[in-house]
């Protein structure tokens, strides 16, 4: 199913923001709705979006490469991206993330065995002064998770894993 | 409006250039070099290399005046404390630029080094070695020694195909987006772009088949490193290894200059052979590219199938001969044909031997006809363009109308050159019955059911979309009309063309510098023919019968199997060809002919502009030009022709043809010098196209149009309810003689195919992708069905030379096969 | 005294419209728009003094009169990427105090003209996207946004974009090139946004916290916002403290603040009570301050912090202890640098990821003292030549560090010292 079979009022909404000859600034707000499902954007949405544009799969792909929210390829369902730049790493953020990467088993880049949770290690995410935190990157969007802990944090995954939703 | 002259200084000396002129290239036009890497004088500046940095002074302004302050009688000059980038900053008035002092060298050193931390420095096994900018701007700007440690260098993928014509080499890519910026502001196939960012970055393409343009190996030039490489040369030789010639590309009617690249090759027996093809800058021709076809499709003068001796028929044994035989029998047999005779020409031949075959028509009492499927061209040498008109300079002002042609596969250079021209203003109107890729970027779209294409432009203002053209036609202060054969025969494109000319007439634009009619011939040199009085003839068959034929490089039986049995009818033939084709195996005398690689000669191309190609090999086997033979073949038979120089039938060419008068070989050699200047020591500007050393050819002058004739209107051929209509359409990469030997395109070529609206696949059962019978002229095909919306419903298309005989529209019959 | 941006401390629910309304929201729009003439409305943001709070501290009013009145449309966008370690000041105003900023948005682009105006978020921001949105929505339904704005033939649309990761896109150019559906990489400048903007038309770029100043300034007059501050840094700024302190977070102050007030009277001094070691002011993008008495009296706004080898930029102030080795800190900035680097222009490129392998060698203990002066040279010879000021600001932490802090970068000082 394409984009505008799947969204239609979502593509009309992103399409109507922009002057009508300028749509190739859609191409951001239509990745985040195709990578919605998978997580990331598949070969078949990176040339639909180019034909919603009148760009190319290339210009399309160029855009996700650049991008660090958007994805080629499958990982987790959720990503968990914990901020360790230098306001959260004086803060104690290295030892956290290393902490839950110690717990759940995995390291850095890599994705829980279940497939719930990949950990992922970002640049400063302004929240600096709510150390240690990270953002869940999941089928709902980003969501900010803040003032952590180790014992926090696992808890959300097991919350994760059983609802089968994101909790805050 | 010339632009107003600004006078500045560059390393001590005096410039005065355009308002508007970056600093590079002004330094370039007095002959100081500024290194570059990322800037391109075809391209937009980017800035992004920071190679070209310069220190630069202004004059400093009196804040209460607002008039220059003046010290010792000249204005103050304040530099700045940064070093700026010459090919991002524009010139202003009594401006300061030093490229030479320490700081802007340390600069530059500086910026190689960094480039370098990420470069592998394979050099010895780098196809650019020896013509590599970043090779000598390393030499000539940077330090002998990096501080970057040899381990920290990044390694990455150094073989990756990015279609099948283009590798790329990730570790020696230096991300200055040349080849992305050619690919999407020149071509506009944006198909290449950058993929993550910082050191990561790196060139992808996603478009299906790969790197999908026609256009692809341009960047292989214009890449400042070895990272693009063609499938076609990589490995094959180093560029100091090899010999060149100036040449001419035979697959359209563009002329694009080239330069054979030549070498001795133990793997070809010790032969000379050609290693590669590049473009040889012409600013009025093809600028400084060359399309993919052009490129890669030279095998063929290379093929295992060229005929090295004359071979004569008696009975149906086929031998050898001897020249001396072979024209003997063959003269013969043209003196007891008395007028009983034919000659067909190919517009694959040069204007000499064009001139020699017309020759010896004339003398003996024979007939000359040009072998295409496309009429009109006596009309070109009346309302043709002239010196004035080239497409590189055109903005607005210019109106070009585009009628029944899919540029982007019949002469890709005047699609890539029209965009541009659009681009910088020009009105672009486009006449057809199917989208084409030129309509993107087209002003007014007019469209035709097939069939109504000359009624189409006669009655332009009937409709709405035709009647906003039209005025945009009369309006322009020059128009330059285009005319092809997309789904059109010898009569519907001659009446085609009847209507281009009227409309150029009746705008008052016919015989004006700047304007004129341009025909989208099937071969290179189609209009020589025509300026030199050749005429197409409408039905071969009947031509055939019981005549002596003799043909030169063309291949009627091989494009229509219909007429093996008409020249089977025929007294004699004769036929003077390359290679083995279906036309002789049916000859009694089969004369060997030498390629354009391997004599000289002159082609016309569709602009009319006459330019010279050189000999780059020697002959293969006993092969003679065709000049020549047809010379000797006259002698045999009374009639004296120049038969030994080139140079001295171009002189009888200029005597005989009022257009051509003036021209000689010296008249095509010369030279100007050309901006961008390319093909010097600097490669690192302009990339690694050849200069023109050899001749930028001349225009043919225009003939007096007085009022131009007309041609009785046809009736065309209407797709009908029940029945469906084969329309001809051209396709770049086809099974033409001279494209086929290059294996690398068979990819691209495919197989025969039939393109259908989905309504009319479902009429006919046929499904998109499976393989149908089609029938054509009684005689049944196997073609693979493709399905496409754009496609007119109630016709199929159908590919020229794709092995199916369609030359203009027929009735056939589809099934599933 | 009452906050000004930060109004949400002082008055609960200001993020609801009707509360908002009541505390005098919207007047000024309607004020403006009712009855002045755009151009006068610029005079008056000229007068306030107020510079732009997103790094640079350009005059706000004299960019609004830059736009190019021959060029049509014209475009409003506000840059809402925040991508700076250490600041966090957009956010919490976008969360808590919505309208304010959506009103400056709006009297800015009534200003200069403009009918729509984006405010491009960055991607991260999803929630605040999405709750900007019901805002902006909101505003729709109570004909504060649309069609014929209080009675005039005045119209406006103000819309959310979300970036998608990538600190580049806070350049305004960058910024500019992500909206239009291409790789986030700076433009070469001039031309600058008023004359060649958003899809190339004249376009003003202000930071969100510049535009939430408008509408007091407007309410309560230009002289009144001028004489809060000092005078070469007119009214309050949104200090985003963190690193070592106790207690990290956003404080609204006027300029001239000093450094000591910020740290100690409001971010309550250090944790463990152990002595300030250094103060970078502008996020990762600083010249590391080396902390004595004399700095922590230096006033916190433009030309002070200038004195101290420094900049303010966005007042992105993160507090280093004497626990803490600086070597360790520029391997941090470095390390983001590296990834944030567009790869447009080759010294940036090259340079930040050439800078972290010598970091990573002098951290293996590989000849630290040559590596430290490679690693200095590395930095210098970045500096002047990249395309945007990003490649510049890689260079800011190492020069500074190390040729201020020259111990923190001996063979048996390396390693130690990590937060
Ligand atoms: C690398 C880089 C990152 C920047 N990031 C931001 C940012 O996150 N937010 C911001 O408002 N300005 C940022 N800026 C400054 C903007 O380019 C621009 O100056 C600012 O948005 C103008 O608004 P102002 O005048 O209101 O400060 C950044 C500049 C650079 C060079
Ligand atoms: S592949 Fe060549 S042309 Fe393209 S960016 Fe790399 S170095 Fe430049
Ligand atoms: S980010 Fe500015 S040059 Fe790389």
């Amino acid at each position: 199913m394409s984009l505008t079979e799947k969204y239609p009022q979502e593509v009309k909404k992103i399409l109507a923001k922009y002057p009508p000859e300028q749509k190739r600034s859609a191409v951001m707000p239509l990745l985040y709705l195709a990578q919605r499902q998978e997580g990331y954007a598949t070969r078949a949405a990176m040339q639909d979006i180019a034909d919603l544009l009148a760009i190319t799969p290339t210009d399309v792909a160029s855009i996700i490469g650049f991008y660090t929210l958007f994805h080629d390829e499958k990982e987790g369902r959720y990503r968990m991206q914990v901020c360790t730049d230098l306001p959260c790493a004086l803060r104690g953020a290295d030892q956290f993330l290393q902490e839950l990467c110690t717990n759940l088993q995995v390291q850095v880049g890599q994705t829980s065995e279940d497939d719930l949770v990949t950990i992922e290690e970002v640049k400063c995410l302004a929240g600096c002064d709510k150390a240690p935190m990270f953002q869940l990157q999941g089928e709902n969007g980003i969501e900010y998770h803040e003032n952590m802990t180790v014992d926090k944090t696992l808890e959300l995954i097991e919350a994760l894993r059983k609802s089968g939703k994101e909790v805050k | 409006m010339p632009k107003q002259l600004v006078s500045l200084i560059i390393d001590g000396q005096s410039v005065s250039v355009p308002a508007g002129t970056l600093i590079v290239d002004a330094a370039k036009q007095v002959g100081i070099d500024i290194p570059v890497f990322c800037y391109h004088p075809k391209m937009e500046p980017v800035g992004m290399c920071r190679m070209c940095l310069v220190e630069v002074g202004r004059p400093v302004i009196d804040r209460v005046s607002g008039q220059p302050v003046i010290e010792g009688g000249k204005p103050k000059i304040q530099f700045g404390a940064k070093l700026e980038t010459a090919c991002t900053t524009p010139v202003s008035e009594d401006m300061q630029v030093v490229g030479m002092s320490e700081k802007a060298r340390t600069g530059r050193k500086e910026i190689v080094e960094f480039l370098l931390t990420s470069h592998p420095l394979d050099c010895p096994v780098c196809d650019k070695g020896g013509e590599c900018p970043l090779q000598n701007l390393t030499m000539a700007h940077g330090s002998s020694e990096s501080r970057f440690k040899f381990d920290d260098k990044q390694h990455q993928k150094k073989h990756v195909p990015l279609g099948d014509l283009i590798w790329l080499d990730r570790e020696r890519c230096i991300q200055c987006a040349r080849c992305i910026r050619f690919q999407g502001e020149i071509v506009g196939d944006a198909v290449l772009d950058f993929f993550r960012r910082g050191r990561a970055t790196d060139i992808v393409t996603y478009s299906e088949p790969g790197f999908d343009s026609i256009f692809s190996s341009n960047t292989t030039d214009i890449c400042p490193v070895g990272a693009l490489t063609t499938a076609d040369f990589r490995f094959g030789a180093r560029p100091w290894e090899m010999n060149s010639a100036a040449s001419i590309c035979t697959h359209c009617p563009v002329g694009c200059n080239t330069t054979l690249n030549i070498r001795r090759e133990a793997r070809s027996d010790g032969n000379m052979v050609i290693k590669r093809i590049m473009p040889r800058q012409n600013e009025q021709v093809n600028e400084i590219w060359l399309c993919d076809k052009g490129r890669f499709a030279h095998h063929f003068s290379a093929s295992p199938d060229r005929l090295a001796k004359p071979l004569v028929r008696t009975g149906e044994l086929v031998t050898e001969s001897s020249w001396e035989e072979a024209l003997n029998l063959a003269a013969r047999s043209l003196v007891e044909a008395k007028q009983d005779f034919i000659v067909l020409a190919g517009g694959r031949l040069a204007n000499e031997d064009l001139f020699n075959l017309k020759a010896l028509a004339d003398g003996l009492g024979g007939k000359a006809a040009l072998y295409t499927h496309m009429g009109g061209g006596y009309l070109t040498t009346l309302a043709g363009v002239s010196m004035d008109t080239n497409f590189g300079e055109m903005g607005a002002g210019t109106s070009i109308l585009v009628a029944a042609s899919d540029l982007y596969n019949e002469a890709p250079l005047w699609y890539l050159r029209i965009k541009q021209a659009a681009a910088r203003g020009a009105t672009l109107i486009l006449a057809g019955a199917r989208e084409t890729k030129l309509e993107k970027y087209a002003a007014h779209v007019i469209r035709y059911a097939y069939g109504d294409e000359a009624q189409t432009i006669k009655s332009m203002q009937k409709s709405k979309a035709g009647q906003a053209a039209a005025e945009a036609l009369a309006s322009a202060q020059n128009l330059v009309v285009l005319y092809g054969s997309d789904g059109l025969g010898l009569e519907g494109s001659a009446s085609l063309a009847e209507a281009c000319a009227g409309l150029l007439d009746m705008t008052g634009h016919a015989g004006k510098p700047g304007s004129g009619l341009i025909g989208v011939w099937p071969h290179a040199n189609d209009q020589g023919a025509w300026e030199m009085g050749f005429q197409p003839v409408a039905d071969l068959a009947a031509e055939f019968k019981n005549k002596l034929v003799y043909i030169a490089a063309c291949d009627p039986v091989g494009d229509d199997p219909a007429l093996a049995e008409a020249l089977k009818s025929a007294r004699f033939v004769i036929v003077q060809e390359l290679f083995q084709t279906e036309t002789t195996r049916l000859a009694n005398v089969v004369l060997p002919a030498q390629a354009f690689t391997e004599r000289e000669g002159s082609f016309t191309s569709g602009e009319r502009r006459v330019q010279r190609f050189y000999p780059a090999l020697p002959a293969f086997g006993e092969t003679r030009p065709d000049f020549s033979i047809t010379a000797s073949l006259a002698q045999k038979a009374g009639l004296e022709l120049e038969g030994t120089s080139a140079l001295l039938i171009m002189n009888k060419i200029a005597s005989k043809y009022k257009s051509f008068e003036g021209l000689s070989y010296a008249r095509l050699a010369e030279v100007r010098e050309q901006w961008p200047l390319v093909g010097r020591g600097d490669i690192y500007y302009g990339g690694a196209i050849y200069a023109n050393t050899q001749g930028l050819g001349t225009r043919l002058a225009l003939l007096e149009a007085g009022s131009l004739p007309g041609t009785k209107p046809v009736e065309s051929k209407r797709p009908s309810e029940s029945e469906l209509l084969a329309i001809p359409v051209c396709k770049i990469y086809d099974r033409g003689v001279t494209v086929l030997p290059s294996t690398l395109l068979h990819p691209h070529i495919g197989d025969a195919s039939v393109s259908l609206h989905p309504d009319t696949a479902v009429r006919f059962k046929v499904q998109a992708g499976s393989t149908a019978q089609l029938t054509v002229n009684g005689t049944a095909y196997q073609v693979k069905v493709l399905v496409d919306e754009k496609v007119p419903a109630s016709v199929a298309l159908l590919p020229r030379s794709m092995g199916i005989p369609i030359n203009t529209p027929a009735t056939i019959s589809l099934k599933a096969a | 005294m009452a906050h000004i941006l930060l109004r949400h401390r002082d008055i609960p629910d200001i993020n609801k419209l009707e509360v908002y309304r009541k505390n005098g929201g919207f007047e000024a729009f309607k004020q403006v728009v009712t009855s002045m003439k755009p151009e006068a409305v610029t005079e008056v943001v000229k007068a306030s003094g107020l510079r732009g709070r997103g790094g640079a501290g350009f005059p706000t009013g004299l960019k609004w009169a830059f736009m190019d009145n021959k060029n049509w449309p014209h475009y409003v966008v506000a840059n809402a990427d925040e991508s700076e370690p250490g600041t966090f000041k957009d956010r919490e105003i976008m969360e808590n105090n919505p309208f304010q900023f959506l009103e400056g948005v709006a009297i800015s682009a009534y200003a200069v003209g403009a009918h729509a105006a984006y405010v491009y978020l960055r991607g991260e921001f999803w929630q605040v996207a999405a709750f900007l949105d019901e805002r902006i929505e909101d505003m729709e339904k109570a004909g504060l946004l649309g069609g014929k704005l209080f009675g005039t033939d005045y119209e406006l649309k103000i819309y959310t974009h979300l970036g998608a990761g990538a600190y580049i896109c806070g350049e305004e150019t960058a910024l500019l090139e992500s909206m239009e559906g291409k790789r986030g990489q700076p433009r070469l400048r001039p031309p600058f946004p008023p004359s060649f903007g958003l899809y190339g038309k004249p376009t003003v770029v202000n930071n969100v916290e510049t535009f939430t100043n408008i509408p007091m300034i407007f309410s309560k007059g230009a002289d009144w916002y001028k004489a809060l501050g000092t005078a070469d840094s007119a009214g309050v700024k949104v200090f985003s403290l963190s690193g070592r302190v106790k207690k990290p977070g956003n404080y609204e102050l006027p300029f001239g603040t000093t450094f000591r007030q910020l740290v100690y009277e409001h971010g309550g001094g250090i944790i463990n009570d152990r002595p300030v070691k250094a103060i970078m002011a502008a996020g990762a993008s600083s010249s590391i301050i080396k902390v004595d008495d004399k700095a922590l009296d230096t006033p916190m706004d433009y030309a002070s912090v200038r004195t101290l080898g420094a900049d303010l930029g966005s007042a992105s102030v993160i507090v280093i202890d004497d626990t803490v080795s600086i070597e360790w800190v520029i391997s941090k900035t470095v390390e983001f640098f590296k990834h944030e680097s567009c790869g447009k222009c080759t010294p940036c490129r090259e340079g930040n990821y050439w800078m972290m392998h010598v970091i990573e060698r002098m951290e293996a203990g590989e000849d630290v003292e040559a590596n430290t002066e490679l690693l200095l040279s590395v930095a210098k010879q970045m500096q002047n030549k990249c395309l945007c000021a990003l490649g510049e600001f890689a260079t800011m932490a190492v020069v500074s560090g190390i040729e201020r802090f020259p111990d923190d970068f001996t063979t048996s000082s390396i390693g130690g010292g990590h937060a």
